[in-house]
């Protein structure tokens, strides 16, 4: 069986956002990154997939030069093989544009089985992307999966339990399937100071746009449908009224200023 | 690009079940409609979509297309994705709008490939420009950044919208829309997935669509104190959240995660418990219309945002507002 695991390098949630004003585009180089909190899960449960049924672990990244970051973490962690997408036409691709380009790398990678993904990362938030992949190459769309509960890789069956609202729903599907994780599916482990060692030898070449047999003209700012037209800071929300007194008394106010926005009924 | 015209909602139903939210969107469709000079539309796909259309008229759409059939008697993209496909190719929509919830990411995500057109996700405002295109505001960042973005390339636009953002339609029984009747056949050996089982979840009130959430955070200090909080929430018609920190030491469930790596909520009354406000948590929930903060610590960030607050000990203060609450409220 192969996995392909797609992961994203995010800005530090921490850290301060850069923009390039005039593209709309993030100044991804002058930020701190990390690895989209998001992929951890999918990383972590492609590994615990090979564990249990014996895989072949593909990593995929999209980015900027210092995305090897997050693939050389992904072979620290024990993922068999990685795969950089890496090409200055790529900026500014919208979720059309990106599922576009990992749809032709996870083609190029071939014979796979499932793909795990992030729910969405943690800069963008669209959370899509997953879904549009598997909408292009025609594979399942199994989204939301707070479970795996089989995988058949002979049968070329799978069996994922969906967190979605009001409750959890099963369903059976057929591989190839892109499999999108919700948080907490598992617990991801760290990397031990043998991997770190091991990975930190492997060269990670990049892939262009040329070598997935990706058009230009359908990735980065050209290719996007989506384009950012303003960036703005909401407004800061003020704070109020702070209640002071006895327990008893500020206790009564509360409720009498709550059931005055006649909400509680 | 002429030929595209009207604003389309798509309706949520849950096995031809609906709710009012599941037109909550058509407020908002009929503005943007009203705006073009164009018409406000529904598209439907169920296994019988009769009442789920009929309803689609009370609350103002002119016109529903329809798509009827076995295999779409629960939600799944595949299916769906076939079925709103042909109906928009043929129709030809200027505007798509689905609800930021599963079932609306899951269809504009498997639609959007297939018509090589953009989605603008879960945005917070939207609205039509001087060219006629649809501006869409997102949060970006955690919300510490607002995002407008628009699509002039390609037909149709499409959004998900976060739920509770605008102003609910009003419902108008005496008001019926044109109803046009689309066959799509789907074999159910083409489709990938089946749909084996529903497990309903205990959780009684759904997070992201609850007036009223009471919220836990570090300083509920163990999983016997979220107990004081569901009682709160109980008495209040509410549903219970949680912070990252509450989640992470495992005293409560994931599902009841508010914040950047959990749910965005947007509720009246956000009532956070023992919650100091780290920027990752304000960014799930510093839209609701009413936030109260109750913490031991004066100095919590919490404060700065809330129209509310009382430092104090949540132990003592949450059982005296449930006998308050109790004692005001006859139910």
């Amino acid at each position: 069986m192969k996995i392909v695991v797609c992961i994203k390098q995010v800005p530090d949630t921490e850290a301060e956002v850069k923009w390039d004003l005039q593209k709309g585009t993030l100044k991804r180089d002058d930020m701190d990154s990390i690895t989209n909190p998001f992929d951890e899960f999918a990383l972590e449960e492609a590994l615990l997939t090979k564990e249990k049924y014996d895989a072949e672990i593909v990593a995929l990244s999209m980015g900027p030069q210092k995305a090897t970051d997050v693939l050389r973490n992904a072979l620290a962690l024990g993922v068999d093989e990685v795969h950089h997408v890496s090409d200055p036409a790529l900026a500014g691709s919208d979720t059309l544009a990106t599922s576009y380009v990992l749809a032709k790398a996870i083609e190029k990678i071939g014979n796979v089985d499932v793909v795990l993904c992030g729910k969405q990362a943690t800069d963008g938030n669209t959370g899509v992307v997953g879904s549009e992949i598997a909408s292009r190459l025609g594979y399942s769309q199994l989204s939301f999966v707070g479970k795996i509960l089989e995988i058949d890789g002979a049968g070329k069956k799978i069996k994922v339990e969906r967190g979605i609202e009001g409750g959890v729903e099963v369903v059976e599907a057929k591989l190839p399937a892109v499999v999108s994780v919700l948080k907490g599916i598992n617990e991801p482990r760290l990397p031990n100071l043998m991997g770190i060692r091991k990975a930190a030898k492997v060269p990670i070449p990049a892939w262009d746009t040329n070598e997935i047999g990706a058009a230009k003209e359908r990735v980065g700012v050209e290719g996007a449908a989506v384009k950012v037209i303003e960036l703005t800071t909401p407004p800061p929300r003020s704070g109020g009224e702070m209640l002071k007194g006895e327990l008893d008394e500020v206790s009564n106010l509360l409720v009498e200023k709550l059931l005055g926005l006649k909400v509680i009924k | 690009m002429g030929d595209y015209k009207d604003v389309w909602v798509y309706v949520e139903h849950k096995e031809g079940a609906f709710t009012p939210m599941s037109y909550e969107l058509f407020g908002i469709g009929r503005k943007l409609a009203g705006d073009l000079g164009s018409n406000l539309c529904a598209l439907v796909i169920a296994e019988n979509t009769d009442e789920i259309a009929k309803e689609a008229g009370y609350y103002g759409a002119s016109k529903v297309y329809a798509v009827d059939g076995a295999p779409f008697k629960t939600f799944r993209p595949d299916a769906y994705a076939k079925a709103a496909c042909a109906v928009m190719d043929k129709y030809k929509p200027d505007i798509v709008l689905y609800r930021s919830t599963s079932q609306g990411a899951d269809l504009s995500a498997a639609c959007a490939p297939q018509l090589e057109t953009g989605i603008g996700s879960d945005a917070i405002g939207l609205e039509i420009d001087g060219d006629k295109a649809m501006r869409m505001t997102r949060a970006a960042f955690g919300g510490s950044y607002l995002v407008t973005v628009v699509n002039t390339k390609v037909k149709p636009q499409m959004a998900t919208v976060r739920p509770k953002v605008f102003a609910m339609a009003e419902r108008d029984t005496s008001k019926q829309a044109e109803v046009v009747k689309e066959p799509v056949a789907v074999a159910e050996d083409d489709l990938r997935t089946k749909i084996v089982q529903f497990m309903k979840s205990e959780v009684a009130v759904n997070l992201v669509e609850a007036d009223i959430i009471v919220s836990g955070g570090r300083g509920v200090g163990k999983p016997e104190g979220f107990g004081v909080l569901k009682e709160l929430a109980a008495a209040l018609g509410g549903a219970l959240g949680a912070s990252r920190a509450a989640v992470d030491s495992g005293w409560i469930a994931q599902e009841h995660q508010v914040g950047q790596t959990g749910k965005t909520v947007k509720p009246k009354i956000y009532i956070a418990c023992g919650i100091s406000g780290a920027i990752q948590h304000l960014a799930g929930m510093r839209t609701s219309d009413c936030i109260v903060a109750i913490n031991k610590d004066a100095e919590a960030p919490i404060f700065k945002i809330a129209s509310y607050g009382i430092v104090g000990d949540y132990n003592q203060v949450v059982p005296k507002l449930i006998e308050e609450f109790k004692k005001r409220l006859t139910r």
